[in-house]
């Protein structure tokens, strides 16, 4: 399968199979209105297979939510058909308006227009914490 | 400016000079009795509450102050839909300092979010209440001297019990506790308090659900109710209610020293027979209550006596 390299935009790279349609969703990707391909199980020598998703935009990307689907993803910038950056993400502190609570109890459930904020309460098992009432989120 | 939602807010030495304060209080009141003059202190008591609410208002009438609040969500423009946020901002044009209690867990720390006075966490539902842990451990440390070297039972809800998960927490800051977890299977303390301050700071603890047991061993015995409010089905609150009722009978096996709290309201889990007995403290540690929120207040207002 050939998909067109892009001139100018970004490349969600290392995505761990099955996980693009999460990240689609969860940057808002179907509100752009420029090109986006999604290219599910493409073959990797690192990973075995991988999720690719090419952007012919650059627009801003919360890095936060890349991190906390997968740390593993790169985002590579194309000028001209050109890389030229590479970044890497890491699991970011804080999650804010990514996750919402699913305490019954909690504020933000009865006030759902409060920010939701989950705070990173365990590195190693990749908990997040509800900054209202402290429920746990295992990623 | 400094809010108190959480106890863990507090630094272990910020604990320690709220208590050292509370007990120069409880020795010289009079000193305190005019710190707080011209001061307001609201008290938005959006669930019902009587010892909180109270000894709220009369540690800020004891140190020369004023309060004004309401005392249950069906009086303020909750009822009418108002959102937290906007009766926090509404209230900060009227008062230098807010005790709240609300139902909704986590409804301090949005408050907290808009407001431009100090807020205190008076009990968000089955979440955090930070001023009873300092009640308990002002309590604790008038009976005992000290917060080290002691063995502490906790015995009934320990799954609901906010105050236990407090208290635990607070108690994991200082050497040579053992705690000992007393409760039915289905209320035991949850996991992620075992797994983030027992385990991880190697803390001495053991489990069990037998009162009796446990009972020679203890040199302090925390009592809880089983809260009707925390459970979705009543069949289990009725089931669970009475599992542990402290008597004379239970306490014939108890140290001659040992010290009973309890964070009242209690309901069976005490029997009245008990009150009498000079190792009953839970009236008294009601009373603490007062002095060490008279400290708190002063701290996060910044006053000193």
């Amino acid at each position: 399968m050939k998909i067109d390299s892009i001139q100018n935009g970004i490349v969600l790279d290392h995505i761990q199979a099955g996980r693009s349609m999460e990240i689609y969703r969860l940057l808002g990707l179907n509100r752009l209105d420029c090109s986006v391909a999604i290219i599910k199980n493409a073959r990797s020598t690192q990973m075995g297979k991988k999720d690719i998703i090419k952007i012919a935009d650059r627009i801003d990307i919360n890095l936060d939510v890349l991190g906390f689907v997968d740390p593993g993803i790169t985002v590579d910038i194309i000028e001209n058909g050109e890389l030229v950056e590479k970044k890497h993400v890491q699991l970011p502190e804080k999650l804010v308006n990514v996750l919402k609570c699913k305490n019954p109890r909690c504020i933000t459930v009865s006030e759902p227009h409060l920010r939701s904020e989950f705070l990173l309460t365990d590195r190693e098992k990749r908990v997040y914490s509800c900054a209202y009432c402290d429920t746990r989120y295992h990623r | 400016m400094r809010n108190l939602l959480n106890i863990t807010d507090l630094t272990t030495g910020e604990i320690d000079e709220l208590i050292t304060v509370a007990e120069d209080i409880i020795a010289n009141p009079e000193k305190y009795q005019d710190v707080c003059r011209r001061k307001k202190l609201a008290t938005l008591f959006f669930e019902p509450s009587t010892r909180t609410r109270l000894s709220f208002e009369a540690a800020m009438l004891d140190l020369g102050g004023n309060v004004l609040g309401f005392s249950e969500a069906s009086s303020s423009s909750t009822s009418k839909g108002e959102t937290v946020g906007d009766t926090i901002r509404v209230v900060c044009g009227y008062a230098d300092i807010i005790a709240m209690r609300h139902p909704k867990e986590g409804a301090p720390y949005a408050a907290a979010q808009v407001a431009t006075k100090p807020i205190i966490n008076a009990g968000d539902g089955g979440h955090n209440h930070p001023t009873q842990t300092l009640t308990d451990l002002l309590t604790i440390h008038r009976e005992r001297g000290s917060f080290e070297n002691f063995t502490i039972g906790f015995c009934g809800d320990l799954k609901f019990g906010r105050t236990v998960h407090s208290l635990v927490s607070a108690l994991a800051r200082y050497t040579g506790i053992h705690f000992v977890f007393i409760s039915p299977e289905e209320l035991k303390l949850p996991r992620y308090i075992i797994d983030n301050t027992l385990d991880k700071q190697h803390l001495s603890y053991e489990e069990t659900n037998s009162l009796e047991e446990a009972m020679p061993r203890l040199d302090m015995l925390y009592m809880t109710r089983v809260q009707r409010e925390r459970f979705f089905n009543e069949a289990d609150y009725i089931r669970l209610k009475d599992t542990y009722i402290l008597d004379p009978e239970k306490l014939e096996a108890a140290k001659p020293d040992l010290c009973i709290l309890h964070p009242l309201p209690r309901v069976n889990e005490i029997s009245v027979e008990v009150d009498n007995d000079p190792r009953a403290r839970y009236f008294a540690q009601a009373e603490n209550g007062k002095f060490i929120r008279m400290a708190l207040i002063m701290k996060l207002l910044g006053l000193k006596a």
